[in-house]
């Protein structure tokens, strides 16, 4: 209070010199007398109420008009400064949870990261593109020792960090299987029970698994209601869909997933995908199934790995294309 | 954005008809759960969730049926989707969730009625 006193006066003096030379040399003063209001926090209204002290003194008080207007200030600057305060505690706020979902998300980078594996006679391509900053979306490639290969590809239902966090506990507890049980059909309905005892009863995953083995060109695979995925048949130059069917996890305590199998010939291709593909829109509309084949086939000739990027910037390019989902596409070529 | 309209109709005693117009998707899910799981948590209720006027259903909105679905089994409740939309419907079957719920529809496209089970 007695600062304030003490500025009140200094404030005036500034005033009356400024009034009575009209010296520009003082604004330059009340600049500095400013900046030192900011670095002690006092608000701009205080400032109108020591103008307005500082005009009383100087030449009485009169209640006309002007005096009236400085009244009119200084209350919308009194809600200025409140509305102020709250909008950049909000902007902290945002910057500070941005910044804690970014450290999760890059957590989150690592935990799952997974390597393309070298598989001979086998081109692969993968490519996973979040939504926001986290990816519900996850896949995983696993060569078991003898030779043959897995891939998981998996979406986890209800959005953000909590879903993406749970894909973590899918892929940890999938590196506690023993090898003996990772067969398609018992891989998931180990996982089911995993996801249904650990996970929100409005959250649950949707998984495709697949086992290729190199030595008979054999394709194993079962689904727990995920996004069915295609083969492509170089033979009759035709996708068939792969029609596994089986109920999503963590639903059901006890559910059993059916295991297929399939013959892969040279030239074929294995797509797999998430819903994030076939659910993005275009303005108004849904791009369907049909529309992604027709885009995987145009790029068909490139390798695995260019192939699957050319088709999400295909879709990204769109004007009017509009990501619903975390985007997941997997391509597995036969060469030889 | 659009919003997703929820009637609660008490047709009688324990028997609801809740009839949603517009979008269920990650926007409009939590109110819709909040509206009907309280209906499945009561024992002997029946609930049944008119889909005419869905169009449109995302995961998350799947996520909120699932609930309700276990909801039922643990309080005694019973739960049945009627009218269902094909693209809504397909969501259903790709999940296999058509196998373990109760889910009927209306063709309504030319003219043909049918309100046969999956």
């Amino acid at each position: 209070m007695h600062k304030i006193k003490a500025d009140g006066q200094a404030y005036k003096k500034l005033l009356q010199q400024y009034l009575e030379s009209n010296n520009k040399s003082y604004l330059d003063e009340a600049k500095q007398m400013s900046i030192s209001f900011v670095s002690r926090n006092i608000y701009p209204e205080e400032i109108v109420r020591i103008h307005m002290k500082a005009i009383d003194s100087l030449y009485g008080e009169v209640f006309n008009e002007y005096r009236q207007s400085l009244e009119f200030l200084l209350e919308s600057l009194i809600a200025y400064r409140v509305a102020h305060e709250e909008y950049e505690k909000l902007k902290l706020e945002q910057f500070e949870l941005r910044s804690e979902i970014q450290v999760a998300a890059n957590m989150q980078k690592t935990l799952l990261a997974t390597e393309i594996p070298k598989i001979e006679g086998l081109d692969i391509g993968a490519i996973s593109v979040p939504l926001h900053q986290m990816n519900g979306d996850y896949y995983h490639f696993i060569t078991a020792e003898d030779g043959a290969l897995g891939v998981a590809i998996a979406d986890v239902i209800g959005k953000g960090v909590p879903a993406a966090l749970s894909m973590s506990m899918i892929k940890y507890a999938m590196d506690s299987f023993y090898e003996e049980a990772m067969t398609p059909s018992g891989i998931l309905r180990n996982l089911n029970r995993v996801v249904e005892r650990n996970v929100a009863s409005n959250m649950f995953i949707t998984m495709f698994y697949g086992q290729y083995f190199p030595n008979s060109s054999v394709f194993r695979f079962a689904s727990a209601g995920h996004e069915p995925g295609f083969l492509f048949r170089a033979k009759d130059k035709s996708f068939i869909e792969f029609d596994a069917k089986g109920l999503v996890l963590g639903v059901l305590k006890h559910t059993h997933y059916t295991q297929y199998e399939i013959k892969i010939e040279t030239g074929d291709m294995i797509v797999l995908l998430t819903d994030g593909v076939t659910e993005c829109r275009r303005g108004d509309r849904f791009i369907n199934r049909e529309e992604v084949i027709e885009v995987i086939e145009k790029y068909a000739h490139l390798p695995a790995q260019k192939h699957v990027e050319r088709v999400y910037m295909h879709f990204n390019q769109l004007d009017d294309f509009q990501l619903k989902d975390d985007f997941t596409l997997i391509i597995m070529k036969k060469t030889v | 954005m659009v919003n997703l309209s929820i009637d609660v109709i008490e047709e009688r005693e324990k028997n609801f008809i809740v009839k949603l117009s517009g979008e269920i998707d990650v926007y409009t899910a939590p109110k819709l759960k909040k509206e009907i799981l309280p209906l499945t948590e009561e024992a002997g209720n029946k609930v049944n969730i008119d889909l005419e006027h869905t169009h449109y259903l995302d995961s998350t909105g799947l996520g909120v049926f699932i609930s309700a679905f276990k909801s039922t089994k643990n309080n005694q409740s019973e739960m049945k989707l009627i009218n269902v939309h094909d693209r809504v419907l397909r969501l259903f079957k790709v999940t296999g969730l058509h196998e373990i719920m109760d889910l009927s529809a209306e063709e309504i496209d030319g003219g043909e009625v049918n309100n046969g089970r999956f």
